[in-house]
């Protein structure tokens, strides 16, 4: 106990100490690019984007549909398709462990969540990574699991939509989950020849193997303000070339100044963004906010 | 030690040596009995290779990969088509040296030839940059492989890289965009593929140009989704533990075969295919000219659904 608090009144409180007792705990985040204080359902309510700066706070799968897709008419499927361990491999730890830490920390079986349902009444499948489990990484189930999701776009004809976050291939899995690559490469072909339409959304961060295969393969490539994507990590290139990146290198900025993505659209905006964008591949009307009928707030 | 040979085979390499002197004094003295003991010698050399390369590591597998006197794709390609013309260029930014591209014939039919090459000694391994392509290689892969489709000639791959080049022209001009463009292609390419990784199949950089109706991997060859030194960093914070990496992520061919992943392993001469170019490269010419009939023998469409089918199955239990 310190002079001050022998001396100080136990009634009163020191500010920090009014501060934990008045507000609950944990309703006021810090943003970690501007540094403003923010009010925690504020910030839900912007979508997890800083309101002062913008800055796109990371946010999981399920959130990331929630946000997404209409309310109503939403199907999960492809969850049935889970994890294999055909390696049994091991390091310091066995990967199945790995993969039920992972099980218990996210709630998920794998790494992608797959709905089919709609935006703004535009009929379509989306897929969302988990960066959670497992940093996103792509083995077989995550690969089975988008496999499947553009199967139901093709034979439904449908619009494909993938929010990516992820570090890449799962090495645990080794050479099945490079053929992964291949295998979502080859079903986005097929969506490709029958005029189904595939918007690959990319957000912080998309890199190696899912960088390499269907993230980079959207009729239409958008990314998140700030996102970063690329082929190889930062560290891989700073080591191999030996000098330090430009700032911005590998951001969504960068990657519209060279040409890789179509455009930057706030998560504020994307829904709105891509049901127009959907909308206009497939030959419909321009889409509408679907009319929900909330029961009215009396106080 | 004797660099040209890796530090497992250095007892071979001592016997070869005691071997090559008794050769010189033999050359002066023209007695019988070095002759016979030469003979026991080598006799004795093969026996030791066999028992070496019986029970190989994966490590020791990745390091004869590696090898530094390991046949390249132009050890191949002078030995196996020496009517091969060399198209350059992607036809949008440049040459990529890392991968060669070309026409030839195999057993008399016309094919296109795309091939990594790592390059031999300093000044040719700058010149390929080390086998590592950047955007503008897989496109002049891609280039060619579409060309081959129009004209319906088989492609044969020829992989042997340490990846797609990390570096920040490489990003600048799309990496990941030209890799999974291969992919997308290939698996739909109207004419037969046929992949080979003859050395080092590493992660995108060599499925760039790796989907096809048939994958082979020389017997020492390897092929891994990251390399044993890249997957030892992140687990174990030290590329020293590549060995477990590699024991672990299963990068030799008999168990990606077991996986449903590589069809044939096409054996190596004793002590690896460096130690004979010639027989090496017979055996893949007669193995890759079998094949192709094989594949030419089946319908396109069937050819062409099987392929995808197979991608689709990856993984499956």
């Amino acid at each position: 106990m310190s002079w001050l608090s022998k001396i100080r009144p136990s009634g009163m409180a020191t500010q920090a100490g009014d501060r934990t007792t008045t507000v609950p705990e944990g309703l006021w985040k810090q943003c970690p690019k501007c540094s403003a204080p923010l009010y925690w359902p504020d910030l839900e309510r912007n979508l997890d984007v800083c309101p002062k700066c913008e800055y796109h706070t990371r946010i999981g799968a399920r959130r990331r549909l929630d946000i997404f897709l209409d309310k109503e008419g939403r199907e999960e499927f492809a969850d049935d398709v889970l994890p294999i361990d055909r390696l049994k491999f091991r390091d310091v730890k066995k990967y199945k462990d790995r993969l039920s830490t992972a099980q218990k920390k996210t709630g998920e079986k794998d790494a992608l969540i797959v709905m089919r349902g709609a935006v703004m009444s535009v009929p379509l499948v989306a897929t969302a990574f988990e960066f959670d489990f497992h940093g996103g990484s792509m083995g077989y189930a995550v690969g089975e699991r988008f496999t499947r999701a553009a199967k139901r776009s093709l034979e439904e004809r449908i619009p494909l939509v993938c929010f990516s976050a992820t570090g890449g291939a799962r090495m645990q899995e080794a050479l099945i989950s490079l053929m992964q690559m291949a295998k979502t490469s080859a079903i986005l072909e097929r969506l490709k020849q029958a005029g189904v339409p595939f918007i690959s959304v990319m957000t912080d961060p998309v890199y190696g193997g899912v960088s390499a295969s269907l993230a980079m393969l959207g009729d239409i490539n958008i990314a998140e303000p700030g996102a970063r994507a690329g082929f190889a990590g930062p560290n891989i290139i700073e080591q191999t070339i030996r000098q330090k990146l430009p700032p911005g290198f590998q951001r969504s900025e960068f990657l519209l100044e060279h040409g890789a993505i179509d455009m930057i659209v706030s998560r504020t905006e994307m829904r709105l963004t891509v049901a127009r964008l959907l909308a206009k591949l497939a030959g419909l009307p321009e889409p509408v906010e679907p009319v929900v009928s909330e029961p009215i707030d009396l106080e | 030690m004797n660099l040209d040979y890796l530090d497992f085979e250095q007892p071979i390499a001592e016997l070869e040596a005691k071997i090559d002197e008794l050769r010189l004094v033999g050359n002066d003295t023209d007695q019988l009995n070095i002759a016979e003991e030469i003979a026991t010698l080598s006799e004795k050399s093969r026996k030791l290779t066999a028992g070496i390369f019986s029970d190989l590591s994966a490590w020791q597998v990745v390091q004869i990969a590696r090898h530094p006197l390991r046949p390249y794709s132009t050890d191949y390609i002078e030995r196996m088509f020496p009517d091969f013309d060399e198209l350059h260029g992607d036809r949008q930014f440049g040459d990529d040296k890392a991968i060669i591209g070309g026409v030839a014939r195999l057993d008399g039919k016309p094919v296109v030839v795309i091939a990594e090459e790592k390059g031999r000694g300093v000044n040719q391994k700058v010149y390929r940059n080390f086998g590592m392509p950047k955007p503008e290689g897989y496109r002049k892969a891609l280039r060619l492989m579409e060309m081959a489709e129009r004209f319906s000639m088989p492609v044969l791959t020829f992989i042997d890289t340490p990846g797609a080049y990390p570096g920040i022209d490489s990003e600048e001009r799309g990496i990941s965009q030209s890799i999974a463009q291969n992919l997308a292609v290939m698996s739909r390419l109207r004419t037969p593929i046929i992949c080979t990784v003859i050395g080092e199949g590493s992660s995108g950089g060599a499925i760039a140009i790796g989907v096809g109706d048939w994958l082979n991997m020389l017997q020492y060859s390897t092929y891994f989704v990251i390399s044993p030194e890249g997957c030892a960093n992140i687990i174990w914070k030290t590329a020293e533990k590549a060995p477990l990496a590699a024991e672990a992520m299963g990068v030799t061919s008999s168990i990606l075969e077991d996986l449903g992943i590589v069809d044939e392993t096409i054996p190596e001469p004793l002590g690896g295919a460096h130690r004979d170019v010639d027989a090496m490269v017979a055996t893949l010419q007669q193995k890759l000219t079998e094949q192709l009939e094989a594949l030419q023998q089946q319908p396109l469409d069937a050819l062409l659904e099987k392929r995808f089918e197979r991608l689709m199955s990856y993984g499956n239990g």
